[in-house]
């Protein structure tokens, strides 16, 4: 690079400048780390004395030089001689400055291949000439698409081992381009290179004369930098609501970063998927001036007009714009990555946008062959490395886009065993596939074994109908109180009745509900045991805190065919159609007790009178 | 009207998302201040994050041999932020004088004792900790600390070979060991924020600045970052900071954040490692691998 062009660039300033991520992909040995050697070298990015000290270390050594060693900064991985992880280079052009992704090209480390790929704007796909299209250009073809790359160009290298032969190159160029058609990705050029010698990388030479397209570093400076996404609707995951009391800081903050969109103070705006609304009354900002206005890629912080109860992982969009789609089954497109095969029944964690849920493997479609693009179905489970449509199930509805409509909230990732281990893409809601949790309850009841003795019988001897009563509302509101003060009347009573003092804060309930995914499986748990228990004729207390309509309707469909009544204290958050009595805090233990017991009976699970 | 985003605005965001993401995840969370541009920018980077307010501990490991700057500037903005404070150190070795510049121990060996190992067992709370009184000032000793399972760091790729294959969330393993072949994928913002008991994550929510970076969100923040780093008359400065008896200033004579910016675009640094001044590296062979394997920031 000319040092006057870059010393004008200088002096304009990097900060308007945007700096561009290109990923560079291929199969192992095609020769990735060399051309990105080469453009490092041929355009002076390197620091001054890195490209003599290799050299002289090779020449140590006594084995030839070669550019991809520039790259190899980890010792094991210079042994090994293939790149394990994605390392990330700096490099300027005469236009801008780029950040090199060196993507692996091992089918070993192709979690490491996905990383470096989404993170970037761009792909450059490197094919040997004379090895061809491989298993693994296809593969990585497939998921750039997947990841939604859609710049790119192909560099067939390597001509120097070919002859620099026009024939060799057209041959993969057409067999390659017909490909990756199926895959959504149109390159924009496919370019004839020698790494190793320099020739269309960042200049022409003489060795191609019958190639007259871009040279790589030209093919760079070609793409365009995505747009900010303002045109679409506003979509703002958030990511979590501030309150720094004890600093003397009383705005309530919903921050989050804006997806797509645009955001001004006064908007209406509404959280998926809970549904509430509320009015933008501020933007918020440290050591920075006052904005009525914010727009895609931002980090913003903002408060309401009038409050609302939300979590973490709503999604806040603009009531005059469309909203996101909302459901609990979603139709998906993902790529599995962990070392175990992804299966059914088991519980795994979905993370969307800011949403953080427990999600199950419901169904597989077709599972597909991303190099071959072949598809297979009757699958029972997903392997490493596969591709597959399937069918994920939710315990709640979650908020997204369909990954064709808005890409940023339409993807997602999937965590086995604490990491990630799958990616992929939603392409729709799904919405006739059967209920996890009533198939399940319906397969209970099938293979219950029971006695002769009905709950008629039971209900004759314990001179009262079971039921399991729920006491729901915000923590630290004198539920557990209630619950005990009732179960010591009943029992005075001489009723069957028992309270389950399960502390909340054993299993997480009373920490952050965004800080863990263990709720779920503790309503699980009450469910379970809640229908046990009335199954046996009993009562069973329990106290929830925070409980939501969602998560009554699991505790509902889990103790079914048992009954329930709902107690909601203070400000439950239910709908009261949910809630069988309202009290008001702050409780008196013993009178509510009364209250809820005086219930009991009107509904007759506790007759006064029975014959 | 659509304003656009410099690159200073993307590099913000991104790393703001980072941070809040973190104080999301993890209840045990820490972050490391060195007290050197890139830590603090970190911290900058937090008040950002939330409001003007700090809600995380910040941890600094005084190998007890920093350049004496380093802890008065320390004092100072820990008091005048309300930082929570947390200061880490091989009061041991001190004591026996098991240390490179006491001349017992070699200075990679000692990067790794007064460092490296200070820095696991004051996270993993087996070493006593001392935090900052704010009334009194002092700091004041505890003993049997929670580990911290959440460890920010203010690691950047362009700094040398192995920073550039961090994830944004790496997790570690129980030794604290980084098993670099077995990263788990990180994808679209989607972070591994879950981690196995006895295990810890080290966020880097600066993968992505350069040392220009750095220095041009100081300067558009203005950041009171500390004074070694410009030239007060002799014609020497330091550039990346350390322990006193490993690390050098270098020549140079810009005496302003706009000095260095203009010295790193087009001047005599342009084509300069940033850590050239540090004695240790050399010792490593030219790259921090082992001693980042182990536990080194």
């Amino acid at each position: 690079m000319s040092t006057v062009l870059e010393s004008q660039m200088i002096k304009n300033g990097t900060q308007g400048a945007q700096k561009m991520n290109i990923v560079i992909i291929g199969h192992v040995d095609h020769g990735k780390s060399t051309l990105i050697g080469r453009l490092l070298a041929d355009t002076q990015s390197l620091p001054k004395g890195k490209l003599e000290a290799v050299k002289a270390q090779c020449a140590y050594h006594a084995r030839p030089f070669e550019y991809a060693f520039l790259l190899d900064a980890l010792k094991d991985e210079q042994s090994q001689g293939i790149t394990i992880d994605s390392a990330r280079c700096f490099f300027k052009s005469k236009k801008r400055e780029y950040i090199l992704i060196d993507a692996p090209g091992h089918i070993e480390f192709l979690k490491n291949m996905i990383s470096g790929a989404a993170r970037a704007e761009a792909a450059v796909l490197v094919i040997d000439a004379h090895e061809g299209v491989q298993e693994n250009s296809r593969r990585h073809g497939y998921l750039l698409g997947m990841l939604g790359i859609r710049q790119a160009i192909v560099c067939v290298n390597k001509m120097d081992l070919a002859g620099y032969d026009r024939r060799v190159f057209e041959r993969i160029r057409s067999e390659f381009s017909a490909f990756l058609t199926q895959t959504g990705i149109a390159p924009r050029h496919f370019i004839p290179i020698s790494a190793r010698d320099g020739f269309n990388v960042a200049a022409a030479g003489d060795a191609m004369p019958w190639y007259d397209g871009p040279t790589v570093l030209e093919a760079l400076d070609g793409f365009e930098k995505e747009p900010p996404r303002v045109g679409q609707p506003l979509r703002l995951p958030i990511q979590d609501i501030y309150k720094f009391t004890e600093q003397g800081d009383n705005r309530r903050i919903f921050a989050g970063r804006i997806e797509t969109g645009t955001l001004r103070v006064g908007d209406a705006v509404v959280f998926y998927p809970s549904g509430k609304r509320s009015t933008i009354a501020s933007i918020e900002a440290f050591n920075a001036p006052p904005v009525h206005e914010a727009t895609a890629g931002e980090a913003v912080g903002v408060t309401l007009r009038e409050q609302v109860y939300v979590r973490p992982g709503e999604l806040l969009v603009r009531t005059d714009e469309s909203p996101p789609a909302t459901a609990r089954q979603l139709r998906v497109n993902l790529f599995w990555m962990g070392r175990e095969p992804m299966i059914f029944n088991k519980r795994y964690l979905l993370k969307l946008g800011t949403a953080r849920a427990p999600v199950w493997l419901r169904q597989i479609r077709t599972v597909l062959d991303a190099s071959e693009l072949t598809t297979e179905r009757n699958r029972r489970h997903i392997q490493r490395h596969d591709v597959a449509e399937c069918v994920l199930e939710t315990l709640k509805p979650i908020a997204f886009d369909p990954t064709a409509e808005i890409a940023q909230t339409g993807r997602f990732v999937l965590i086995d065993n604490y990491h990630i281990a799958g990616g992929g893409v939603v392409l729709q809601a799904e919405s006739n596939a059967a209920d996890r949790l009533s198939e399940h309850v319906q397969q209970r009841e099938k293979s219950w074994r029971r006695s002769r003795i009905t709950p008629l019988m039971r209900s004759y001897r314990t001179g009262q109908r079971s039921t399991l009563v729920v006491i729901a509302g915000p923590p630290q509101t004198g539920k557990a109180a209630l619950a005990q003060a009732l179960e010591e009347k009943l029992f005075a009573a001489g009723r069957q009745v028992y309270y389950l003092g399960l502390d909340n804060s054993l299993l997480g309930m009373d920490e952050d509900i965004s800080r863990n995914y263990l709720r779920d499986e503790y309503l699980r748990r009450l469910g379970e045991v809640a229908h046990v228990f009335t199954d046996a004729g009993m009562i069973l207390i329990t106290t929830v805190s925070d409980l939501d309509s969602y998560e009554l309707q699991v505790l509902r469909t889990l103790n079914h065919p048992g009954e329930n009544l709902i107690i909601g204290v203070g400000a439950h958050g239910l709908a009261a159609a949910d809630v069988d009595l309202k009290l008001n805090v702050p409780l008196n233990p013993s009178e509510a007790a009364g209250q809820v017991a005086n219930l009991l009976t009107e509904r007759h699970y506790l007759p006064e009178y029975y014959l | 009207m659509t304003k656009t985003m410099t690159q200073l605005d993307v590099l913000e965001a991104q790393s703001v998302y980072i941070l809040r993401e973190a104080y999301r995840s993890f209840k045990q969370l820490v972050m490391l201040w060195s007290i050197g541009k890139d830590s603090t920018v970190l911290l900058w980077l937090a008040r950002k994050a939330f409001f003007g307010h700090v809600p995380v501990p910040l941890m600094h490991i005084d190998t007890g041999f920093k350049i004496p700057e380093m802890i008065q500037y320390r004092d100072t903005f820990a008091l005048k932020w309300k930082l929570n404070l947390i200061v880490g150190q091989d009061v041991e070795a001190l004591e026996h004088k098991h240390t490179f510049p006491d001349g017992n121990l070699s200075r990679l060996v000692c990067c790794k004792r007064l460092k490296s190992e200070t820095l696991k067992h004051t996270l993993s709370g087996e070493w006593p900790r001392w935090a900052l009184n704010h009334k009194t000032g002092a700091y004041e000793r505890q003993d049997g600390g929670e580990p911290f399972t959440g460890v920010i760091v203010g690691a950047r790729a362009d700094e040398e070979g192995s920073r550039s294959k961090e994830r944004y969330f790496s997790p570690r393993d129980t030794h604290s060991e980084w098993d670099i072949a077995e990263q788990p994928p990180e994808l679209w913002n989607q972070f591994n924020t879950d981690f196995a008991p006895g295990t810890h994550v080290r966020i880097h929510p600066l993968l992505d600045w350069t040392e220009l970076n750095i220095w041009e969100y100081i300067e558009r923040e203005n950041i009171p970052i500390i004074d070694l780093y410009f030239d007060k008359g002799d014609g020497k400065r330091y550039r990346s900071l350390g322990c006193a008896p490993c690390t050098g200033p270098v020549d140079s004579t810009a005496q302003n954040v706009r000095e260095v910016i203009e010295e790193l675009r087009s001047g005599k640094f342009s084509n300069i490692a940033e850590r050239s001044g540090r004695q240790q590296d050399a010792e490593d062979g030219g790259g921090l691998e082992t001693l980042r394997r182990e536990g080194y920031m």
